[in-house]
């Protein structure tokens, strides 16, 4: 029996972009509309003053459930950038510590007339239930939920690949380490193959390459040196220290030795290509320095388009069409 | 007592196989005779039954009541009512209440108050250990006593295959059924859903398949040696199914029933986290779904259950790995199993085997039959008329089901317990 259809939370009725949960289901003239809609912002970074009133008399709630100071501030610069007046709330020390439940605090949030909330949660999917009970014209944007989606990282890198090779139809695409907890690698595989992206390919060892994920259009590699070879980009993410435990990997050494990227490896790529990272970096655990510091590699470009594209959502979320 | 006639009804006993009109008279509570009635029956009532199928009270393997300890979820009174409105007649409920049954004194008051509401009839199943810890045994033997048909973990796993091992040689010792969840714990901890294309898509930590196929494979060897009666609980991937014919097969003396959820949905459902639609085990995927609905038509899956689980809004309303799995279900097992069947191209006698007398069988109770001198549980039902599922509107305090707003067709008229009527619409 099929259950009735559900209706997009993040898309209105007419396409209109109403929250930004996932980048799964965006179609490509949103997202191309969105790294469009950044290309202006990054102008705007670059003037002595960086501000535009856009979002002017707006309240951003910033509540993040799990702490992370790097994302939070690129958000806070963005909507400051806006002109929004921005809350920070890290209620992962607050509220729920006290017995509240997640909807109780966004209701009391709402209360307080947010007009935007920009979410982080160790829960997958804790942002959509969130976009299932806010206020009509009150908007969510998902900052990383557990192993989802983190789609503002996702959008950021379509934007840097976009800067740096122009077209995306032709590329190969390699994701490289541990895929199964990494919401930024979900993201960019719903984007990329969106945008066109005939060659997805995660690389990593089957401990950490998610089950089934060849149904989301990519391909597995298990040996880094055959799923390098001839990329034009290639995106390391971060593992994190819990995963170095023992119990799906042996080490953080074994590791880079399997997997890490080096010059060595990054040769056999094509000489154009380029080097992403989500950040934070591991230096000497998924990315030699000389790799993370070299000419190939445009990691702190992505830091700076991120902030353009975080304004790009929320302008786009904030103001009417 | 009161003598009763149903009278005009579709008379269906899956038992017997019997389909078509005709009567049911009955005295002293039980069956007393189909179509013609005793020498010197005189109905003190009768019943038009008319237009409505008339066939054993659904005997349901997994409903819990919540009674002790959750209260604020469901009632005793709530759920009672609600079973009769599904037509269910008799019921299994799960020991996982707060405290657990693993003592006589909670059985006999668990089973004292509900046959002092007068509706189905209850037969628990007890703790297989003490407080499903899964550490000691429970006195099995008190607890039979007391009332329990079986022993059980509830959703709880026994952390050890030794512990299981004692727990089978023990029962087995007893002569008593062990009924289990198969599903490795390790194999199994952590996850959510069930992990294939669309919890590695929404990033959910997932339940496989093989913490079902694994548990099944350990339970058959220990089986072996033991000689102990197992029930297999909630059969949830095509691959545990096949285990479970091969079993069959070889003659190894095993169960199992499946939840009505699960020939009905699968982990597509799931959407953008509608946390309605997590289960434990977890919806699987559209081929397991497809494998379960044959093993339960061909028989390798004996029984059909709703495993009512009632769930509080708050309890749901939370992000979907944190919140209760299980769905309400005591009135959505009939027009359910009515869906399946006719999807299934089975006759109505054949579907209704998987909710009467099959189940009956794994109990050991003489109930789920309408043969002569069988208690009257009866339940009469609409076979044709649609009805829309609106969750405030169950009778249930579990409001929680992935069907609201969707059409069904079978809606319970009446429910007969020992021939009084303990429902009516």
């Amino acid at each position: 029996m099929a259950l009735s259809p559900k209706a997009s939370l993040q898309l209105g009725p007419d396409g209109r972009l109403r929250h930004l949960l996932s980048t799964e289901g965006l179609p490509a003239e949103t997202i191309r509309l969105i790294l469009d809609t950044a290309d202006q912002f990054v102008s705007v970074s670059e003037r002595e003053v960086k501000k535009v009133p856009l979002l002017r008399g707006k309240s951003i709630f910033n509540v993040f459930f799990e702490s992370s100071t790097r994302t939070r501030t690129t958000f806070e610069i963005a909507a400051k950038r806006l002109s929004a007046d921005v809350i920070n709330l890290n209620v992962g020390v607050s509220s729920t510590s006290k017995g509240e439940t997640l909807l109780d605090t966004v209701y009391n949030l709402q209360a307080m007339d947010a007009d935007m909330f920009v979410v982080r949660h160790s829960q997958s999917g804790a942002p959509h239930l969130i976009a299932r009970h806010v206020k009509p014209g009150v908007a969510v944007i998902n900052a990383g939920d557990g192993r989802h989606a983190h789609p503002t990282q996702g959008l950021l890198d379509m934007y840097t690949i976009r800067h740096y090779k122009k077209d995306f139809t032709g590329l190969t695409v390699a994701i490289v380490g541990d895929v199964l907890h990494s919401r930024v690698a979900r993201s960019q595989i719903h984007a990329l193959k969106t945008l066109g992206v005939p060659e997805v390919r995660v690389i990593g060892p089957k401990t950490l390459i998610p089950d089934q994920v060849e149904r989301m259009g990519v391909r597995v590699f298990h040996d880094m040196a055959a799923g390098l070879k001839d990329c034009d980009v290639v995106i390391m993410l971060r593992l994190q220290n819990e995963r170095m435990n023992g119990a799906l990997l042996p080490s953080a050494g074994e590791f880079f030795k399997c997997y890490g990227l080096n010059a060595d490896k990054l040769a056999l790529a094509k000489p154009d290509a380029i080097v992403m990272h989500p950040g934070p970096m591991n230096r000497g655990v998924e990315i030699d320095s000389a790799v993370a510091d070299g000419r190939q590699s445009v990691i702190l470009p992505q830091v700076t388009f991120g902030i353009a594209v975080r304004m790009a959502v929320m302008s786009m979320l904030g103001s009417p069409a | 007592m009161s003598r009763v006639e149903i009278r005009g009804a579709r008379v269906v006993d899956p038992a017997s196989g019997r389909d078509k009109a005709g009567s049911i008279f009955i005295a002293d509570g039980k069956v007393a005779a189909l179509d013609k009635a005793p020498d010197g029956f005189r109905a003190d009532e009768t019943i038009d039954a008319a237009g409505l199928v008339a066939c054993p009270g659904l005997v349901d393997l997994a409903a819990r009541l919540r009674e002790p300890g959750f209260e604020y979820k469901a009632t005793l009174e709530s759920e009672m009512r609600a079973a009769v409105a599904g037509g269910i007649t008799t019921l299994a409920c799960p020991p996982d209440t707060d405290p657990p049954l693993d003592e006589p004194g909670l059985v006999e008051m668990l089973t004292r108050r509900a046959s002092s509401l007068n509706a189905a009839r209850v037969h628990p199943v007890g703790a297989l250990t003490v407080g499903l810890k899964g550490e000691r045994l429970a006195e099995m033997a008190e607890l039979t006593e007391a009332g329990c048909v079986g022993f059980s973990q509830g959703n709880a796993p026994l952390p050890s295959t030794v512990a299981l091992l004692n727990a089978l040689k023990y029962a087995a010792t007893l002569g008593y059924t062990v009924w289990l969840r198969p599903e490795d714990p390790s194999l199994a901890a952590g996850g959510v859903a069930h992990s294939g294309e669309v919890a590695s898509r929404l990033g959910l930590p997932g339940v496989p398949a093989i913490a079902e196929t694994v548990a099944i494979r350990t339970l058959v060897e220990l089986i072996g040696v033991t000689g102990a009666r197992v029930h297999l609980e909630r059969v949830s991937s095509a691959a545990g199914a096949a285990l479970v014919a091969q079993a069959k097969a070889q003659g190894v003396p095993i169960t199992c029933d499946v939840g009505i959820h699960h020939l009905h949905l699968c982990d597509r459902d799931i959407g953008e986290f509608d946390s309605l639609c997590r289960f434990s085990p977890p919806l699987r995927e559209p081929g397991d779904r497809d494998a379960l609905r044959r093993a339960a038509s061909q028989g390798v899956i004996d029984a059909i259950c709703s495993d009512h689980a009632p769930v509080d809004d708050d309890a749901k309303q939370v992000p979907f790995g944190e919140a209760e799995p299980g769905a309400t279900g005591l009135e959505l097992l009939l027009p359910l199993t009515l869906q399946w069947g006719r999807e299934s191209g089975l006759k109505l006698a054949e579907t209704l085997g998987a909710v009467t007398h099959r189940p009956a069988r794994i109990l050991g109770l003489p109930v789920g039959t309408l043969a002569a001198g069988a208690a009257a549980d009866i339940c009469l039902f609409h076979p044709e008329r649609p009805w829309t599922v609106r969750a405030d509107a169950l009778a249930s305090q579990g409001r929680n089901t992935p069907f609201h707003g969707l059409e069904l067709v079978g809606r319970v008229a009446r429910t007969l317990v020992g021939g009084r009527t303990v429902h009516k619409t």
